[in-house]
């Protein structure tokens, strides 16, 4: 079974786009970072995308740069990511969850024993943002004998001659980077992301999510209507740093308020009928 | 290890800018079509005659190049004391990189990044600094060439690099402290592959040494390569011979790929990068990565970092802000497991006593990136035979030191 193609299967059949939610795992620490996942389904998650926290997160903007460090003051670890994802495991069987970080962590922790432990984990998907096509004989082998979907980024830099390489190489879904930039920093026009989808339509029947800059319902529901998903990263990990006290630690209602957050984003999402 | 040696060792990287398994493309996908076409660009560059005959005028007219070979006939002597046999203690010469405009190795390459920034039609540069040599070096190609610069550099190393700091904003750089880590080298490097990212249409990144993605490592190496050229004819002339061994400290490593590579293939050259070892190697700050690293990825390639059991990098220390950087350029790391290149250490306070040896017997106070590698040569050339023949790069000159050196000796300027 592939929890990926099945969902977006299942959400064309609704008629609507996925709402994908991006947190640090570990942040701002592991008890909590697990009460958010187990609750993320709940509030309207789709697809849950979990960072594995890096020191150098060269694709990141400061609120996800800092999130990572949160989580690795609080211990965080591939294996401990891991670990998250089979507890999360143990109450949901159905929602989709895709690994985001970089490559060293992977290399590190041994790219075939990674795959294997992930997908063993309970993990779908994998995003490495240093990983582009021309090296993805680094995982892609590995990634393919666990059943592990590797999810490429298309930016708007990504020009015809690459897009038809670029989206072979890609399964589960495609991340589409609404902007030249990094994360949390400045967001796409609905005229540019119009223009955009369409352009990558021809080159694959896989569906399509757009990131980074993505951070009102408004916006995450345009997104979706647009494409047929929105990723929202760096505004929940704002929620989220936002309702830690002064020590950088979890207080009472910091898992409620990231939830709410995720709620009303569903909610936007949810009001829109994709055009796909 | 039982490994077949190459035919020649310097024939990398390959297509994929790997040699053997270092190096690489390890960028987001943002990145990757700019650094495919910075990649064509060098390669049309490289045959451009235009551009070649206007770089090489720009290092002999601007940069003051070719830069002399100058035989250290003080140092000689003070390392001949030093040896425990009359019939030791060889010939040290330095490479004197330190008398370029801007006073350091790094205008060579840079000279010829903004060339071909130009040539790309990039309206604007970025660069990352330590020492802030390369900064200076960058922010002087951009006011000759009339582009808007932006450096970036850790705050730690604003602090300490304060003549350099201000030596960019007289050339109208505008330079960016960056807070990030530890404040030091990588952090910069960080900042200005982000920022890249964001302004990949009009920008050109200026990297200032034999790191990052495929083709800089090449790239920088090939434009550094003036410094080994010229220093095979210039002993060839004096001494009639190639020398037998050569020293160069090691950052990323562009001084010393730039003496290393045109030797490589002279089997009986013995070469020595000499990595910082800060407060020694078996402490937890230094920044020698072939030493005490291993194999990992970090900016854009494949080669020895500092990194923990998690693979999350770790902070690098050095008195040196040039050296003070948890990776090292992927050929290195290559030269290394072959065998090739032997990587060596020197410690802060051996790098100030060769600082002011240096600067007492030779009249040449060399940057502390250099002290590194004399330090080495005044342990190395003590045990070799008179009659042999060592070659320093003098990387840089040591101006911009003068503060921190000081305040290490307990001296207030
Ligand atoms: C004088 C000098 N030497 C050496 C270095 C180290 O860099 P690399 O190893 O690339 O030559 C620097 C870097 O700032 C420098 O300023």
């Amino acid at each position: 079974m592939n929890r990926i193609a099945d969902r977006f299967a299942a959400l064309k059949r609704e008629g609507r786009g996925a709402l994908v939610t991006f947190l640090e795992g570990y942040d701002p620490d592991p008890a909590t970072s697990l009460a958010i996942l187990r609750g993320l389904p709940g509030a309207g998650a789709d697809v849950i995308e979990i960072g594995v926290p890096f020191t150098d997160p060269m694709a990141d903007g400061p609120s996800i740069q800092k999130a990572g460090l949160r989580a690795l003051k609080a211990g965080a670890t591939l294996a401990g990511v891991l670990a998250l994802v089979r507890d999360f495991r143990k109450e949901d069987a159905a929602t989709p969850v895709v690994l985001m970080g970089y490559f060293n962590p992977v290399l590190s922790y041994g790219v075939d024993r990674f795959c294997n432990d992930a997908a063993a984990s309970g993990v779908d998907g994998l995003i490495m943002v240093d990983v582009p096509p021309e090296e993805a004989d680094e995982i892609e082998p590995q990634a393919k004998a666990n059943g592990l979907d590797l999810i490429r980024l298309v930016a708007p830099t990504t020009d015809e001659a690459r897009l038809p390489r670029v989206l072979a190489a890609t399964t589960g879904f495609v991340y589409y980077v609404a902007i030249t930039g990094i994360t949390g920093t400045r967001s796409a026009s609905g005229a540019d992301l119009s223009a955009a989808i369409p352009r990558l339509r021809p080159h694959t029947d896989l569906p399509i999510c757009i990131g980074f800059g993505i951070r009102t319902p408004e916006k995450a529901a345009e997104a979706a209507r647009i494409a047929d998903g929105a990723v929202v990263g760096t505004a929940l990990v704002e929620t989220l740093a936002a309702s830690l006290d002064d020590q950088g630690r979890a207080k009472p209602d910091t898992v409620r308020k990231v939830l709410d957050h995720v709620r009303a984003l569903a909610e936007a999402v949810r009001g829109v009928k994709s055009a796909a | 290890m039982n490994k077949p040696l190459p035919n020649s060792f310097r024939q990398g990287p390959d297509g994929r800018g790997r040699f053997g398994q270092f190096g690489g493309r390890f960028v987001a996908e943002t990145l990757m079509p700019l650094i495919l076409e910075v990649e064509r660009a060098y390669e049309e560059a490289k045959t451009d005659a235009a551009f070649q005959t206007e770089w090489r005028r720009l290092l002999k007219d601007y940069v003051g190049r070719p830069s002399p070979l100058w035989l250290a006939e003080r140092m000689t002597e003070h390392l001949r004391a030093n040896s425990a046999r009359d019939d030791l203690g060889a010939k040290v010469y330095f490479k004197r990189e330190e008398l370029n405009h801007t006073g350091a190795h790094k205008i060579n390459a840079v000279l010829a990044q903004i060339l071909l920034a130009k040539k790309m039609g990039k309206t604007r540069v970025i660069a990352e600094t330590g020492a802030g040599q390369h900064g200076v070096a960058t922010a002087t190609a951009c006011a000759l060439f009339n582009l808007p610069c932006t450096v970036f550099m850790g705050a730690t190393d604003v602090a300490r690099q304060q003549p350099n700091v201000f030596r960019m904003k007289l050339l109208g750089a505008e330079v960016e402290p960056v807070t990030s880590g530890a404040a030091t080298l990588k952090d910069a490097m960080n900042e200005a592959l982000r920022y890249w990212v964001a302004n990949v249409h009009d920008t050109y990144y200026c990297i200032g040494t034999v790191a990052g993605p495929h083709p800089y490592p090449v790239m920088v190496r090939d434009f550094q390569c003036v410094i080994g050229e010229e220093t095979k004819q210039q002993i060839l002339a004096a001494e009639g011979r190639l020398p037998d061994a050569l020293v160069c400290a090691v950052g990323g490593g562009s001084s010393a790929m730039g003496l290393f590579h045109p030797f490589l293939d002279d089997e009986g050259v013995a070469m020595y990068g000499v990595e910082a070892a800060g407060r020694g190697v078996d402490t937890e700050e230094h920044a020698a990565s072939i030493t005490r690293g291993r194999p990992g990825v970090l900016h854009g390639n494949r080669t020895y970092l500092l990194q923990d059991a998690d693979g999350q990098i770790q902070e690098a220390h050095s008195i040196s802000a040039g050296l003070d950087y948890p990776g090292i350029g992927p050929e290195h790391s290559w030269l290394h497991e072959a065998g090739r290149v032997n990587y060596v250490t020197a410690t802060d306070d051996e790098a100030l006593e060769a600082f002011q040896v240096c600067s007492k017997l030779e009249g040449i106070i060399p940057a502390l990136e250099t002290a590194h590698g004399l330090a080495h040569v005044m342990k190395l050339a003590p045990t070799m035979p008179r009659d042999a023949i060592v070659v320093l790069n003098l990387s840089g000159r040591g101006d911009k030191d003068i503060f921190t050196v000081a305040h290490h000796l307990g001296v207030k300027l």
